[in-house]
C-alpha cells in the first residue's frame, strides 16, 4: 500500500446549519490522480474548498501527509504543498500572465527555483508563453484556465486540487486541459479533481469517487466506474 | 541586487531635475513669506494633507479597502500629542517621544477598526468605518466628564511646539541673515517627514506586501489560494495607514498649538478621500497632486471670490464659502466624468476602470 497523501475522515461542511458535505471518507495516495464526480450541488466544491482551507472544518477530518490540517488557514496549506485552482479560474484579470504566475510563487523564497518553474509552466502551456505579457482578463476562457493551473503549479505543490476545470469551456479545449492535467500528474504531482464531466474525468484518472447530496455513494478504480451501470445511467447519459 | 543597481542608474538629467525641485522647495517658504505668513501656514497644512492622503492611499489605493473614517487616526495622533505635551495634565514630554507613541496608538486603533471588519467589503466597510470615525470624534467631544481628559468641545490649547534643546519650532529666529519664522521651521520639518513617507509608500508598493495587497484587491479567494494571509494583509493595511495618520496628527497638534474635536469631522475624512480619488488611487504621485490641488484651490478661491464679485457686481452677492463649495463640487463631478481613474492614475487602476466601463 502506498502512503496516503490526503485522507478525509468523516469530513463535514456546513453553511449555517445546512450540511453540504455529510461526512465523507476519501483517500488520495501519493502520485495518484483521483476525481470526485457528481451532479450540481452534490457538495463536491464544498469538500474541495474545505480541504484547501477556505471553509472551516474539524481538525482531524482532513489529513495531509499524515498530519491533521482541518481548519488550518489556506496560506499555511499552500506552504505545505497544497494548491487549489479555484472554481471559475479566479485569475487576477488586471495583472499580466507573468505577474499572475509570479503571484503563484508568493509563498516561495527560492528565486532560482521559481524562475525555473516559471519557464517550465510556460513550456507546458505554449499559449501562455505567446501571451506572457498580456493581461489575464483579455485571455480566452481556456487560456485563463491554463493560467490558473500554471499559477497553482508555481507554488510547487505536492497535491494539486482542481475545481471544475472544464467549466464553461468548449469540448476541444476541455480535452486539451485534461491532457495537460494528465501530463502534470505524470511529472509527479498528485491530483484531485472535482468535475461534472464524468466521462473525461474517469478516463483521465486512476481512481474515482461519486458524490450525491453530500455523501460518497460509489468509489473505486476509474475504469471500473466507467463500466458501472449506475454511473453510466446517472452520469454518462447512457 | 538587480533592483539596487536599477535605482542607482537614474539618468543624469533626472538627477538635475530632482536637484532643481529640491532647490525650489527649499526657497519656497521664503517666497511665500514675502506674500504673507498665512501662505506658509497654508502650505504646511497642505503638506499635512499630503501625509494624510498618502496614509489613506495605503488603505484605499493599495489594499482596496474603502475607509470613510480615516480622520479618526489623525485625531488620535493629535490628541495623544496634545495630552502629553500641554498644560492639560501638565505633562510636557519631548516630541520625539510622543510622535512614535502617537503613531503606535493610532496603529492600535487601526487594528481595532480592522479586526471586526475583516469580512466586510465595499459599501458595508465604508459604513462601518464612517461610524468608527464618528465614534472617535464623539468620544473626544464627551470625555470631559466625569473625569476631564479631552476638555470636551473646548479642546486643548497651549500645546507645546516641537523643541530640540534650545531650538524651538514655535519661535522665529534669524540665521545667516534670514528670518526663519515658526511656520518656516515647521515647513522644513514637514518636508523631511514627507520625503520619508513618500519613500516608504513607494517601497511598500513594489514589495511583497504591495503585491499581496494588489492580489487582495483583485480577487480575495484567489489571493488566499495562492497563499496570501489575507487577514494579516488587511490588518497591516489598516495599521500602516493609521500610523501615518497618527504621525500627521501629532505634527498638526504641535503646529497649531490648539486642537478640538471640530478639526476631525466627517467632512475632513471625505476631503482626504477625495484627494486620493481625485489624484489617482494607488499612485503616489497622483495622490500628492490631488492633495495639493484640493488644499490650495479652495484657499485661492477664498482669496479671489469676493474681490471678483465686487469687481463684477459692485458687492458680494454670494458668500465666498458657498461659491467655494459649489466650484469644488463641480470640479469633482467634472473629474469623475473626464478622468474617472484620477488625474495621474496608477497603471493597474486605469486598466480596472477602463475594463469596467467596457462591460456590456
Amino acid at each position: 500500500m502506498t502512503a496516503a497523501l490526503l485522507e478525509l475522515q468523516r469530513l463535514e461542511v456546513s453553511y449555517g446549519g445546512i450540511r453540504a458535505v455529510k461526512g465523507i471518507d476519501l483517500t488520495v495516495a501519493d502520485g495518484e490522480m483521483v476525481c470526485l464526480i457528481g451532479a450540481n450541488g452534490a457538495g463536491k466544491t464544498s469538500a474541495l474548498k474545505a480541504i484547501a482551507g477556505l471553509l472551516p472544518v474539524a481538525r482531524d477530518s482532513v489529513r495531509f501527509a499524515g498530519e491533521p490540517i482541518g481548519g488550518r488557514p489556506a496560506f499555511e496549506l499552500v506552504r505545505r504543498g497544497l494548491a487549489l485552482v479555484p472554481e471559475g479560474r479566479g485569475v487576477f484579470s488586471q495583472l499580466s500572465v507573468d505577474e499572475n504566475l509570479a503571484m503563484g510563487a508568493y509563498s516561495r523564497r527560492d528565486r532560482a527555483g521559481v524562475r525555473a518553474d516559471h519557464e517550465r509552466v510556460l513550456a507546458l502551456f505554449p499559449r501562455l508563453k505567446e501571451r506572457h505579457r498580456q493581461l489575464a482578463g483579455t485571455l480566452s476562457g481556456g487560456e485563463q484556465q491554463m493560467l490558473a493551473i500554471g499559477r497553482a503549479l508555481l507554488s510547487k505543490p505536492r497535491l494539486l486540487l482542481l475545481d471544475e476545470p472544464s467549466m464553461g469551456l468548449a469540448p476541444r479545449v476541455v480535452a486539451r486541459i485534461f491532457e495537460v492535467i494528465g501530463e502534470i500528474a505524470r511529472q509527479g504531482v498528485t491530483v484531485l479533481v472535482v468535475e461534472q464531466n464524468a466521462r473525461l474525468a474517469l478516463e483521465t484518472c486512476n481512481k474515482g469517487y461519486v458524490m450525491e447530496s453530500g455523501l460518497i455513494t460509489l468509489f473505486g478504480d476509474a475504469r471500473a466506474l466507467l463500466g458501472n451501470d449506475a454511473v453510466r445511467k446517472a452520469y454518462l447519459g447512457e | 541586487m538587480m533592483s539596487v543597481r536599477k535605482a542607482w542608474s537614474v539618468p543624469y538629467c533626472a538627477c538635475i531635475g530632482m536637484a532643481l525641485i529640491a532647490l525650489a522647495l527649499a526657497v519656497l517658504p521664503f517666497a511665500l513669506a514675502s506674500v504673507g505668513t498665512t501662505w506658509v501656514r497654508i502650505t504646511n497644512l497642505a503638506i499635512l494633507f499630503i501625509l494624510l492622503s498618502l496614509g489613506l492611499n495605503i488603505v484605499v489605493g493599495f489594499a482596496g479597502l474603502l475607509d470613510l473614517g480615516y480622520i479618526a487616526f489623525y485625531a488620535v495622533g493629535a490628541y495623544v500629542y496634545a495630552l502629553l505635551a500641554s498644560p492639560q495634565f501638565d505633562i510636557h514630554l519631548p516630541f520625539w517621544a510622543i510622535i512614535p507613541l502617537g503613531a503606535l496608538v493610532a496603529c492600535l486603533f487601526g487594528v481595532l477598526l480592522g479586526a471586526p471588519t475583516l469580512k466586510l467589503r465595499g459599501d458595508y466597510l465604508a459604513i462601518v468605518t464612517l461610524g468608527f470615525g464618528e465614534i472617535i470624534r464623539i468620544f473626544l467631544n464627551n470625555l470631559s466628564a466625569p473625569v476631564n481628559i479631552t476638555n470636551g468641545p473646548q479642546g486643548i490649547s497651549r500645546i507645546d511646539p516641537f523643541r530640540i534643546g534650545g531650538f524651538d519650532f514655535g519661535r522665529g529666529e534669524t540665521f545667516f541673515g534670514l528670518n526663519f519664522s515658526g511656520p518656516i521651521k515647521y515647513y522644513y520639518l514637514l518636508l523631511l517627514v514627507l520625503v520619508a513617507v513618500i519613500i516608504v509608500n513607494i517601497r511598500l508598493q513594489h514589495s511583497r506586501i504591495g503585491r499581496a495587497w494588489e492580489a487582495l484587491r483583485e480577487d480575495e479567494v484567489a489571493a488566499r489560494a495562492v497563499g496570501i494571509d489575507t487577514t494579516r494583509m488587511k490588518l497591516l493595511a489598516f495599521a500602516m495607514g493609521a500610523s501615518f495618520g497618527g504621525i500627521a496628527g501629532g505634527i498638526f497638534s504641535a503646529m497649531q498649538g490648539f486642537i478640538s474635536p471640530e478639526s476631525f469631522v466627517l467632512v475632513e475624512s471625505i476631503m482626504v478621500l477625495a484627494m486620493v480619488v481625485l489624484g489617482g488611487m494607488g499612485n503616489v504621485w497622483g495622490v500628492i497632486v490631488g492633495a495639493l490641488l484640493l488644499s490650495f484651490v479652495p484657499e485661492l478661491l477664498r482669496h479671489t471670490v469676493e474681490p471678483f464679485q465686487r469687481w463684477l457686481f459692485g458687492r458680494a452677492i454670494v458668500e465666498p464659502e458657498v461659491v467655494r463649495m459649489l466650484l469644488f463640487g463641480l470640479a469633482l463631478v467634472l473629474m469623475m466624468l473626464l478622468r474617472p481613474a484620477g488625474l495621474l492614475p496608477s497603471a493597474v487602476r486605469r486598466r480596472e476602470l477602463a475594463r469596467r466601463s467596457n462591460l456590456p
